[in-house]
């Protein structure tokens, strides 16, 4: 916190998000080779519509979802790799995108871990050069950049001498990854988006690069957005946590929060579909039924209905807008007075559970 | 499935369109006039004027190229400045003669080739592997109307077992199917074969070795099924690959056949063209080209439908 | 895996040099090297490479010397180790200098085309989008014609000459350069290190530059090199026919063809110059798959 709070790069202070992720929209048209006029207006994939969150300085923020809940695209929106449809961001207060912050500026500030270790590195380049090459194109000379990324290579624990003149072919996955972060830190960003980062590696070797991001945050001040399928990581390693479902956000909380009580159906079916050692804790059934519904048409009103163990009628008829509960807010028809939605007790929702 | 057919076909078109469009420039970017081989060179203006009128070339080039390619579309390709008969009949005949030696030719190449590509494929690293790799490499080398002469030189110059050229005893137009007139086909034929040997052998064994080492073909084998099973399998793998293969061969051979023909003065297309081309004959130049190029993309369409058909693999739509 | 963190507190202190590991291209080297068919290959290119290079140097005797008593005598003849042609010139001396055309309509429209094509192709993969679906669609038509069929259609159009002759080869083959081109390209674009490139901010041009060029050029060369055989053949070809390279220059393709009658007489001699096409070609071809095998095991 305290490196945090003597970046002089701060525009609006701690209150202020790091970045506003406000009303993003991204479509996918169904293909049609080489005829790009021959579009299908109903083929099309909604990946991530309409999604709305704040990105707090200094925090760990944790995305989960299922496969296809559109958590990759919505990191490379906020990369900016993929251009939203519609909606904007905001980081520390400037519109991305905008005279106050052109593209370019931006992205020395934000930068990104992919999953794929191997692939997100160039196979034809030494490793110095990879993680040199960002700081070059922002004008730093070759020398200053190679030394710059041999310094940060040791930090990430690696031995320049051993390693900065390998092909990432020779290494281990968590030797690339650890390049890789390498990598993304050589532009000195304040905010990291992590998309799966630590998914692909062996369970040891995770718990090693969990702990050197844990270090790297505290040296750095930075921020992270922690996306990841396997919750208990999430767990482990997040302040705040925002659930998606089907390219939406339907619940934003505090860790301890969410995985104490958490609020919309979803996830709670999440919660407990992590297997327990816990014997007080088995579960007989399956606390989510059925495959997760298709992209290209969602179903009506509230998306999750088709699944959610207390859907109602009105459920899919209506589709839910965003309230407030306690510290988080959550995107149920159950938290909406004048729904229509008929709320069931706290104890049926808790037996549930 | 049928739109994607459908639309794959409808693709087809403005390719054929270019095509069309190529055909029609190439015959205009030649320099120098294109009634310079018929005028005799002390021609007066009248008549010179009289010729332009009357094949058209005094009118703006999009105007030629429509009426041209509408006049193609109902089978009119024009007449030839050297011979004064319809292109098109002439093309047609032709047509019938070249598709009588590269269909045979594909016939052998694909049947040797798949047989030499399989022995290859099943036996990896043996020496076998490496006489087949020679084989088709030589196949995909050899310059082709040299090995015609080659063939020529031991068949008919030295043992005198088959006729040097043409299609038929005193050098005849008409075919028969007898051996008088078969062994006018046999080595163009077998000479054509090699190009498409050459390369079959080659995709076949990379196919069937890749096949092979498939972890499919590790569990069918742990489930006890026999040589024979596996080889049928290996060859329903192989089977649309291979035959797209030889369908593109064929359309291959059919436009580039006026070298072999050439050599042993078979009457085909390609002899067509040869002779259009020396001769400045415009309107049977540009007509042939056409009539081949259109051939190789509708052959090509057509294998990739059937490919699409028959092979699941494929996405559609 | 190392756990040691070196302290950098002092980071004006310059690292000592690090272990440098052999690169993509010495390795391919080192195992094209290794391959014994590919090495046979490429000493027979070198052969070639030196006797058109020292041709004068080589030749027993006048290539342009005609003289119509020594028409077509046999091969072994005392004076004219290869015989005589057609027109009583030494066969040797002129197969000597007729590599230096060979080789040079095999190379050259391959490389002109490896530019050009490879410089379309990977615009149009890196583009992507509407410029792509432009550009592929009209190198489609190109692409809808058999080589053979274009090449004679083009010279046939031109006209004859060498130059005429480069020209339709170099058409023929860009085509088929600029489709490899743009499928790896748009493969390696895909990629996440070039994502990751873009995140830094880098642009378009630099990103190819930098990281794309490297990955593709491979791929592209390697095809472009199994085009060098076809390139020969079909020049000589042309040259067979008619079109291309025009009497009395020595080209292995109008030596067949000018000798074609011969095959009555001096049926060897004949086809003495395409033996020299198809040696040439094999080790072209050759060389050109043992560059593919070294360039495929990582």
């Amino acid at each position: 916190m305290a490196a945090l709070m003597t970046d002089d790069r701060d525009i609006g202070g701690p209150a202020q998000p790091l970045l506003s992720v406000k009303n993003v929209v991204r479509h996918f048209p169904l293909g049609n080779k080489g005829l790009p006029f021959l579009k299908d207006a109903r083929n099309v994939v909604r990946a991530v519509d309409n999604i709305s969150f704040d990105v707090l300085k200094g925090e760990t923020l944790g995305v989960v979802g299922e496969s296809g809940c559109g958590k990759s695209t919505m990191a490379r929106l906020m990369m900016q790799l993929l251009q939203q449809d519609s909606g904007e961001l905001i980081f520390d207060g400037e519109t991305v995108g905008s005279r106050a912050l052109p593209l370019r500026e931006f992205r020395r500030q934000v930068q990104m871990v992919f999953q794929d270790s191997f692939s997100s590195l160039n196979p034809r380049m030494t490793i110095e050069d990879s993680v040199a090459f960002g700081a070059t194109v922002h004008g730093v000379s070759p020398k200053d950049a190679i030394a710059r990324g041999r310094d940060l290579l040791a930090r990430v624990g690696l031995d320049p001498i051993r390693f900065a003149g390998r092909y990432p072919h020779e290494l281990s996955g968590g030797q690339r990854q650890r390049v890789n972060i390498a990598r993304a830190l050589a532009l000195g960003p304040r905010l990291v988006i992590l998309d799966e980062a630590v998914s692909a590696l062996d369970k040891s070797v995770e718990a090693q690069v969990l702990n050197l991001l844990a270090d790297l945050k505290a040296e750095f001040g930075l921020t992270y957005v922690f996306i990841s399928h396997d919750l208990n990581v999430v767990r482990y390693i997040s302040d705040r946590l925002v659930v998606m479902y089907l390219g939406e956000i339907v619940e934003i909380g505090t860790a301890e929060d969410v995985f104490a009580h958490a609020l919309h159906p979803y996830t709670r079916a999440l919660l407990n579909s992590m297997p327990s050692v816990d014997p007080t804790r088995r579960t007989s059934v399956a606390p989510l039924f059925g495959d997760p519904p298709n992209p290209i048409d969602p179903p009506s009103g509230c998306r999750f209905h088709t699944r959610c163990p207390q859907a109602q009628d009105v459920c899919s008829k209506r589709g839910p807008a965003v309230s407030t509960v306690g510290g988080g807010q959550v995107t149920c028809l159950e938290y909406e007075p004048d729904s229509g939605y008929v709320p069931i007790s706290i104890a049926a929702a808790q037996e549930l559970a | 499935m049928l739109s994607y057919l459908l639309r794959r076909a409808l693709y087809a078109l403005p390719i054929m369109l270019g095509v069309a469009f190529l055909c029609f420039m190439l015959v205009h970017i030649a320099p120098g006039d294109p009634l310079v081989s018929i005028l005799p060179p002390d021609a007066s203006a009248d008549l010179q004027k009289q010729l332009m009128e009357l094949y058209g070339f005094n009118r703006p080039l999009p105007v030629q190229f429509f009426s041209w390619v509408w006049r193609a579309l109902h089978g009119d390709l024009g007449t030839s400045i050297a011979t004064g008969r319809p292109v098109a009949g002439e093309v047609i005949k032709a047509v019938g003669n070249t598709m009588m030696i590269a269909a045979l030719a594909t016939l052998i190449g694909f049947a040797f080739g798949a047989l030499f590509g399989f022995v290859a494929g099943y036996m990896r690293g043996s020496w076998i592997d490496r006489a087949a790799s020679l084989v088709s490499v030589t196949g995909v080398s050899v310059p082709h109307y040299w090995l015609g002469m080659v063939l020529v030189i031991v068949f008919s110059v030295k043992l005198m077992w088959l006729p040097a050229t043409g299609a038929g005893p005193d050098g005849s137009d008409d075919w028969h199917w007898d051996w008088a007139h078969f062994q006018y086909l046999v080595l163009p034929a077998v000479t054509m074969s090699f190009i498409p040997m050459g390369i079959i052998a080659r995709t076949v064994r990379a196919l069937v070795a890749d096949t092979l080492s498939q972890e499919f073909m590790v569990g069918l084998r742990a489930r006890g099924l026999s040589e024979f099973a596996l080889f049928r399998h290996v060859l329903k793998n192989c089977a649309p690959t291979a035959l797209a293969v030889m369908g593109l061969q064929l359309g291959y051979l059919l436009g580039g056949s006026i070298l072999i023909e050439t050599v042993f003065s078979w009457p085909g297309t390609g002899f067509l063209l040869n002779a259009a081309i020396f001769q400045r004959d415009l309107p049977l130049l540009q007509g042939t080209i056409l009539v081949l190029a259109l051939f190789f993309v509708i052959l090509n369409l057509l294998v990739d439908i059937l490919q699409t058909v028959f092979d699941p693999r494929i996405e559609r739509g | 895996m190392t756990t040691t963190i070196t302290t950098t507190g002092d980071t004006a202190k310059p690292l000592a040099t690090p272990l440098r590991s052999r690169g993509h291209g010495a390795n391919v080297l080192r195992r094209l090297v290794r391959n014994p068919q590919a090495m046979l290959g490429a000493t027979v290119i070198l052969i070639l490479l030196i006797m058109a290079v020292a041709a004068p140097l080589l030749m027993p005797a006048d290539p342009f010397a005609a003289s119509m008593f020594n028409r077509l005598k046999p091969i072994g003849t005392p004076g004219y180790l290869l015989g005589t042609d057609e027109l009583g010139r030494d066969m040797l001396s002129r197969l000597i200098l007729g590599a230096r055309l060979s080789l040079f309509m095999g190379v050259t429209p391959v490389l002109l085309a490896f530019g050009i094509g490879g410089a379309i192709g990977i615009m149009a993969g890196y583009a992507g989008g509407v410029l792509n679906a432009l550009v592929m669609r009209t190198i489609d038509v190109l692409y809808a014609f058999p080589s053979v069929l274009l090449a004679i259609a083009l010279s046939g159009a031109l006209g004859t000459g060498i130059g005429n002759a480069l020209v339709s080869l170099t058409v023929v083959f860009i085509p088929q350069i600029a489709r490899i081109a743009e499928s790896v390209t748009t493969q390696v674009r895909r990629s996440d290190f070039v994502d990751a490139a873009r995140a830094s901010g880098a642009s378009a041009l630099t990103i190819v530059r930098v990281h794309v060029l490297g990955n593709v050029i491979g791929p592209i060369f390697v095809f472009s090199t199994s085009l060098i055989s076809v390139s020969m053949i079909l020049a000589s070809g042309l040259s067979f026919l008619g079109l291309g390279v025009t009497p009395p220059n020595p080209e292995w393709g109008l030596m067949l063809n000018t000798l074609r009658t011969a095959i009555y007489v001096q049926p060897w001699l004949a086809a003495l110059p395409g033996v020299f096409i198809f040696a040439t070609s094999i080790a072209f071809n050759v060389l050109s798959d043992g560059l593919r095998a070294a360039m495929e095991i990582k």
